[in-house]
């Protein structure tokens, strides 16, 4: 199997002096073709961080990201990112389809061409038919579809996923990680998925890293042992699972925090606190610009 | 019947109040305050009452209505394509409205029409000096909200964009400008207000035509109801002009939740 | 560099390049005299008493025509907001006036009211009214009805609800309405006085500037100092309205 990913010797810091703040610390591990890896880390380690070096978001303090072998200096051309905030990496005044077509504009395609990728990727992720709708118009987890669909029009060589089912509710949370396993394995595609959530790790990966808490270091490096055909029932129930679920928590746990896991192995109760904790590894000016963008426009004007 | 109601409703305390100036007007015999039907006959003789081959429009409206109108939108135009640019601009740049911000701040203070008599020696008499006032007194409010609206583009939208390697020319058309579009429409409908209002006030203070030299000269000739007629179509034009620019808007923020929602609930009303 | 030098920076700049402009001949000095003199002109200005009579006289109008707004607008803009039957009927008049230039009525205001006082004050009172009754009718409307259940379901009357709830809801947008009229009120003062020659006032000693024999100079200190009076009203009332509303996202934001 080719190496797709390739991260050698990764660090970041913020800030300097005093203030400076490490989030990555020297993180290698690689990504073959083909396989879902997750990354589960405790809250606020450092994973957005990590992603947004990976793919080349913001540039690495040390170290170096290979993608196919070519070294990550700026977003690579085949490579896609889902964030957690479906409605925002959605743009509202975009119809679904236009949305979805958005990141083929500037790409060597005919318009029919274009609109064809875009309307079979939403085929993909199981919305036909909602083209000419406007984002607001549909439910979280099909918006999060629609993004993931956006991703798989550009047919990235890597899929980059941030949280991306952490703001959805559980049963759309179990559709949209069979959805994915499902397009993965049709397609291929090789896919690096962070999650906090350690179930979420389990179920969807091929592969978990898991990752100490902050600064974000290597912590374990396991493969899978599951079935490549997954169910959210049988699979969650089966002793592999519950067993590297509980392997991996115990890893969590060395590492000082633990991601929750209840009793009954359902994933962990949906912590929006834990989106605010990654968004607090980005910069100041970035969190000013969150906070003020929360706020609704002030009055009508006359 | 809903539709009737409604139109009830919404004119008939209009309507009661015009009749009522009108009684009250014909009472009074008041010089300054002419009843409505004065003025509405006023305002037929001035514009309406001119040949057939003009579609029956008077001189007036070809040589007062319409330069100022150009002037309106001539100088609003300007001002808008100032202020989107320059605000989109500085609204992306992170230290320019540091330069600049205080300045600008101050220049939207300044009453426009205390300039008129700058821009009057600067351009002398005539069509420049007024677009120079419109623009000046009506590109702030513009420059302003697009810096606004250009920085409530979100963080998790840059990254999007970025992660799409999205080329500069649709980063902006496609990405920071329609997220601006609603604070840049407030922006647009206060300053075509303003426009209206620098119009008229460059026309009465230096002009030899259009309406607010008109409305000025009516004054002066001691015409009310020509006076009043004028001032009607000054409300009328405010009026009909924020209309358009409402239905330009309410077009063109179709895809906010708020407006899709409020139109499906009340179907157009 | 910290903002402040850079705020600094650029209004030197500006200054430097007007004041080369000038000098240079690209601009007449007899039009548009160098920044140098004018800033000294500003100066010699704010020590003269005449000057400053008319300033205090431009201030005071303001400050009567904000008062008779506001005392105006609120009351009529909680009743129409708070009756939407009220509301419907009077829209139609309300759209009709609102857009009305308020400067298409100085002639009529000197005309019936003459030149004193009393008309720019009047012009002030009309042009400012709309944007506090637009806020105040909006944010009565626009009042979540969760706000209000909430009082409701803790027992609260018609009455609380009014006076917890429903008002310091709406007092961020009022204010909002406020800051927007009083930038518009000051404006239409001093325009005022411009056009229709008032007895005292910053737009009347603007006008005696450009007509006795065209001193420019004059005519654009006078306008700095208008500037900068609206400028610090602007200022002052949005630090007041971010003390007060120190909640609210409607006060930092500026919407218009």
């Amino acid at each position: 199997m080719a190496t797709m990913l390739e991260v050698n010797g990764l660090n970041h810091r913020y800030g300097s002096g005093e203030s400076e703040h490490v989030a990555v610390r020297d993180l290698t591990f690689t990504v073959e073709t083909g396989q879902l890896a997750c990354i589960v880390g405790p809250s606020g380690c450092g994973k957005s961080t990590l992603l947004r070096c990976i793919s080349g978001l913001i540039r690495p303090s040390d170290g170096e990201v290979r993608l196919h072998g070519d070294e990550v200096d700026g977003v690579p051309e085949d490579l896609a990112v889902v964030f957690q905030d479906y409605s925002r990496s959605l743009f509202p005044w975009l119809s679904v389809r236009q949305n979805v077509e958005f990141p083929l504009r500037w790409k060597k395609l005919s318009r029919a061409e274009r609109r064809e990728r875009a309307v079979e990727a939403l085929e993909w992720v199981g919305l036909p038919g909602v083209g000419n709708k406007y984002p607001w118009q549909l439910s979280g987890g099909m918006q999060q579809r629609v993004s993931i669909a956006r991703a798989l029009a550009r047919r990235p060589a890597l899929l980059l996923m941030d949280e991306p089912f952490a703001s959805v509710d559980a049963q759309t949370r179990f559709e949209l990680e069979d959805l994915l396993r499902t397009v993965q394995v049709k397609h291929g595609s090789t896919i690096l998925l962070v999650t906090h959530d350690i179930d979420e790790s389990v179920y969807l990966g091929d592969r978990v890293l898991v990752l100490s808490k902050s600064p974000a270091s290597i912590v374990a490096d396991l493969p899978v042992e599951l079935p490549a055909e997954r169910d959210q029932i049988a699979t969650r129930a089966s002793s592999a699972f519950v067993s590297m679920r509980s392997e991996v928590a115990k890893l969590l746990h060395g590492s000082g925090t633990a991601g929750p896991v209840t009793a009954e192995g359902a994933p962990a109760a949906e912590d929006a606190p834990e989106a605010e904790q990654a968004r607090a590894d980005l910069t100041e000016a970035d969190a000013a610009e969150q906070a003020n963008t929360a706020g609704e426009p002030a009055s009508k004007p006359h | 019947m809903r539709p009737v109601t409604g139109f009830l409703q919404r004119w008939s305390l209009f309507f009661g109040a015009v009749v009522l100036w009108e009684l009250a007007a014909r009472l009074a015999e008041d010089p300054f305050f002419p009843p409505p039907t004065t003025i509405l006959q006023t305002a037929g003789q001035l514009w309406f009452s001119g040949p057939a081959g003009h579609l029956l429009l008077t001189g007036s409206v070809f040589n007062d209505i319409l330069p100022s109108l150009g002037r309106v939108f001539g100088g609003w135009l300007i001002a808008v394509l100032v202020g989107v640019g320059l605000g989109t601009f500085l609204g992306r740049s992170k230290t320019g409205m540091d330069y600049v911000g205080p300045l600008f701040a101050f220049m939207r203070a300044v009453p426009p029409p205390t300039l008129v008599p700058v821009f009057l020696v600067l351009f002398s008499i005539g069509t420049p000096m007024k677009l120079a006032t419109i623009v000046f007194g009506s590109v702030w409010p513009i420059l302003l909200n697009t810096v606004d609206g250009v920085r409530s583009v979100s963080t998790t939208q840059r990254e999007t964009a970025e992660s799409f390697r999205t080329p500069k020319a649709y980063w902006v058309t496609m990405v920071v400008l329609p997220a601006a579009l609603p604070k840049i429409f407030a922006g647009l409908r206060l300053s075509l207000s303003l426009a209206l209002i620098l119009m008229v006030v460059s026309e009465m203070v230096g002009a030899t035509d259009g309406i607010g030299y008109q409305l000025i000269f009516a004054q002066q000739r001691f015409d009310f109801p020509a006076m009043w007629a004028w001032i009607v179509l000054l409300g009328v034009l405010g009026y009909g002009l924020n209309a358009l620019l409402l239905a330009v808007e309410r077009r063109m923020l179709d895809w906010q939740p708020t407006r899709g929602a409020a139109r499906a609930q009340t179907t157009g009303a | 560099m910290r903002p402040i030098y850079r705020n600094l920076a650029g209004l030197i700049a500006f200054l430097g390049v007007w004041e080369a402009a000038v000098r240079l001949g690209l601009i007449n000095d007899q039009y548009v005299p160098p920044a140098s003199v004018v800033l000294t002109r500003t100066v010699e200005l704010l020590g003269q008493e005449d000057f400053l009579r008319d300033v205090i006289a431009s201030m005071l109008a303001w400050a009567i025509a904000m008062l008779a707004a506001i005392g105006i607008a609120v009351p009529a803009g909680l009743l129409l907001g708070s009756l939407p039957g009220l509301r419907t009927a009077t829209t139609a008049i309300v759209e009709f006036l609102r857009p009305i230039p308020s400067v298409a009525l100085i002639p009529l205001a000197i005309l019936v009211i003459g030149g004193g006082p009393e008309s720019k004050i009047a012009l002030a009172i009309y042009a400012s009214v709309w944007p506090i009754l637009y806020n105040t009718i909006y944010a009565f409307t626009e009042i979540d009805p969760l706000l209000i259940d909430t009082a409701r379901s803790c027992g609260a009357k018609r009455g609380r609800v009014l006076a917890s709830v429903a008002l310091p809801h709406a007092a961020p947008f009022v204010f909002t309405g406020i800051r927007m009229s009083a930038a518009v009120a000051l404006i239409l003062v001093v325009s005022t006085e411009f056009i229709a020659g008032a007895s005292t006032g910053i737009g009347r000693f603007i006008l005696d500037a450009t007509s006795g024999g065209g001193r420019m100079d004059l005519v654009l200190a006078g306008t700095i100092v208008a500037g900068l009076l609206g400028y610090l009203v602007n200022d002052g009332l949005e630090r007041l309205g971010g003390r007060l509303f120190r909640w609210h996202a409607a006060t930092t934001t500026e919407a218009v």
